[in-house]
């Protein structure tokens, strides 16, 4: 065997299932089906007998199924969730059996706006129907079905992953023991409805978008990057980028008083920009960002209360200070209406500068919480 | 754990009944939550604003909830919870009033404790010395004490009368280190501690 970091799961891979074939398309909530779905997942650590010890972890906006681990010896980077999944970490891969999957909607192996549409033979683009946080759900729940697994120990995410997590709670009250929403919400504000549309408006305003039609063509990578730069400056908040870069110039001592890049921020964020330009697929952006936008657990009643009866796990709810796309607040309503409906449930607010991002980045608080919640955590009788 | 928490806390066990819904306000690290949970099997819930003491209430297998004391209570219906207890934490907020009536409306029962600033040593510094008295239970001085809203146990016992609030159970003590005494005569000056039993009449 190849010699392994301390901590880390190792060599991972990324496995397919495939469901939905016709007749049996799955039913989506806009009133379309879809079908043949294909959803990539990957797996870190062994099922117990009665598979009663795994672990569902949904992914945000720009993840994807590759949590945890390297694809080969020489990946330079880890799954995006590898500090929290792994032998001895919160997501403790030596008890439990942690799972992953990528949304339908996304452009990283599971059906979405860049994969063939087999009626065609071409490339879905916008022809693919709209998908929402429920759908996503509906999905990952024939994977946890296809795996044989009755109840899953522990659904958990952040941000929009948090939005399928309490979705999950909600559609299959039955099959989720406990439930871990991290910096996420209900329903998202106006707000971040808003910077989802200027990210949306870049795509679609940049001339290579064509109405979706690019694949196989230029891709509309300004666009994207610019959505991905606003993101970003989202997911810090003011004193994080402070810290981070202040007014400091980009390699240079003085203003050279033109349009380039002065400020090491701008570096920054456009550098995060082009990376994700690589590896994200821009009509995946305007589809799982609508997902986000479209999602209200409120409803239909308007009443969170009641939507929330239905559910049986307990849950650890978790925000972060200086979050300002999904306040504290946002959290504090989702405990409100679990506590009202005297559902067992914990609330932590994490005191952390680094914003919405802090999910990703508090790792020591974030283990302590959740290695023992997962550990003492039980549903009440 | 159990074996090892604050003296006082022991009487507050005792006055739960065995099986009852608890939430702790001002639960701290959940010392006095996980003795309910093991002797008394009771369901507990607490809501704490240090998160330090949240991290270790949930390292503890105990539901928490980070955040202000009086924000916590509003989720909660009339008479839902069995016991509402709040241990040494009225001195220092603003309106204890308003906490205590919403601890009576949430909670069947409510168990209240405070340190008694008619206890005799305090009386004693501020009548002999003319300082502002220090004790085991109240160590601060005066520009750094939480304490704004310190009471002897008369003022409360009255309180408690005006309010409607019955006293089922009133326990007197002085506190020692790991011990408690319980005082049998005269409190309101021998002991430093009381915690009381209450009701909604």
């Amino acid at each position: 065997m190849a010699v392994q970091e301390a901590g880390s799961i190792g060599i991972v891979e990324i496995r397919y299932f495939t469901f939905a074939a016709p007749p049996n398309e799955l039913q989506l909530e806009c009133g379309r089906t879809l079908g043949p779905i294909t959803i990539a997942y990957e797996m870190y650590g062994e099922m117990n007998a009665d598979k009663s010890n795994c672990i569902l972890v949904c992914h945000a906006l720009s993840g994807d199924s590759h949590a945890a681990g390297r694809y080969h010896l020489d990946d330079p980077k880890p799954g995006w969730w590898d500090s929290m999944i792994g032998p001895g970490k919160a997501f403790d891969t030596d008890k439990y059996c942690v799972i992953c999957s990528n949304v339908i909607g996304g452009c990283k192996g599971s059906a979405g706006p860049g994969s063939i549409d087999p009626a065609t033979g071409e490339v879905y683009a916008l022809n693919f129907p709209m998908v929402t946080i429920s759908d996503m759900v509906q999905a990952q729940k024939a994977l946890v079905d296809y795996l044989g697994i009755r109840q899953l120990l522990c659904v958990v995410g952040g941000s929009a992953g948090g939005m399928q997590v309490l979705q999950w709670a909600v559609s299959y009250p039955d099959m989720v023991r406990l439930i871990i929403p991290i910096c996420s919400t209900a329903r998202l504000s106006a707000q971040a409805i808003g910077f989802d549309a200027v990210g949306r408006q870049a795509i679609m305003g940049d001339p290579n978008w064509m109405d979706g039609n690019y694949y196989g063509k230029s891709i509309p990578s300004i666009g994207l990057g610019i959505a991905r730069m606003v993101g970003h400056i989202t997911y810090l908040s003011e004193k994080s980028m402070h810290t981070k870069f202040g007014r400091d110039l980009q390699d240079k001592p003085n203003f050279d008083y033109d349009f380039l890049t002065e400020f090491k921020v701008e570096s920054y964020l456009s550098y995060r920009g082009d990376e994700f330009v690589k590896r994200f697929d821009a009509n995946s952006y305007l589809y799982i960002t609508k997902a986000m936008d479209y999602f209200d657990l409120a409803q239909p009643t308007g009443d969170l209360r009641r939507s929330l009866s239905v559910a049986k796990s307990a849950f650890l709810v978790i925000s972060v200070s200086s979050d300002w796309l999904f306040p504290p607040y946002m959290s504090k309503e989702i405990v409100s209406a679990l506590r009202r409906n005297n559902i067992d449930v914990s609330y932590a607010e994490l005191q952390s500068d680094y914003g919405h991002d802090a999910f990703l980045l508090e790792v020591d608080v974030m283990t302590r919480l959740i290695t023992s919640f997962l550990e003492y955590g039980q549903p009440a009788e | 754990m159990p074996d090892k928490i604050r003296p006082e806390f022991r009487c507050i066990v005792d006055m739960v009944e065995p099986g009852s819904s608890v939430l702790d306000m001002g639960c701290g690290e959940g010392h006095l939550m996980r003795a309910l949970q093991v002797s008394k099997r009771a369901r507990v819930q607490g809501i704490e604003l240090s998160d330090t003491a949240v991290q270790e209430c949930v390292a503890n297998g105990l539901f928490v909830y980070h955040g202000d004391l009086d924000e916590g209570l509003a989720d909660f219906n009339d008479q839902s919870v069995d016991y509402v207890i709040l241990t040494s934490t009225l001195q220092v907020l603003h309106r204890p009033d308003f906490l205590i009536m919403e601890a009576a409306r949430v909670g069947k029962r409510c168990i209240i404790s405070i340190p008694n600033f008619g206890y005799w040593r305090v009386r004693f510094q501020l009548m002999c010395f003319g300082e502002m008295p220090r004790t085991k239970n109240l160590p601060y001085e005066w520009y750094n004490s939480p304490n704004i809203h310190l009471t002897t146990l008369r003022d409360f016992r009255r309180f408690c009368k005006e309010r409607g609030l019955r006293i089922l159970r009133e326990t007197d003590l002085v506190l020692g280190e790991d011990m408690y005494k319980v005082v049998p005569a005269l409190p309101n000056f021998f002991a430093d501690y009381g915690i009381f039993l209450l009701e909604h009449e």
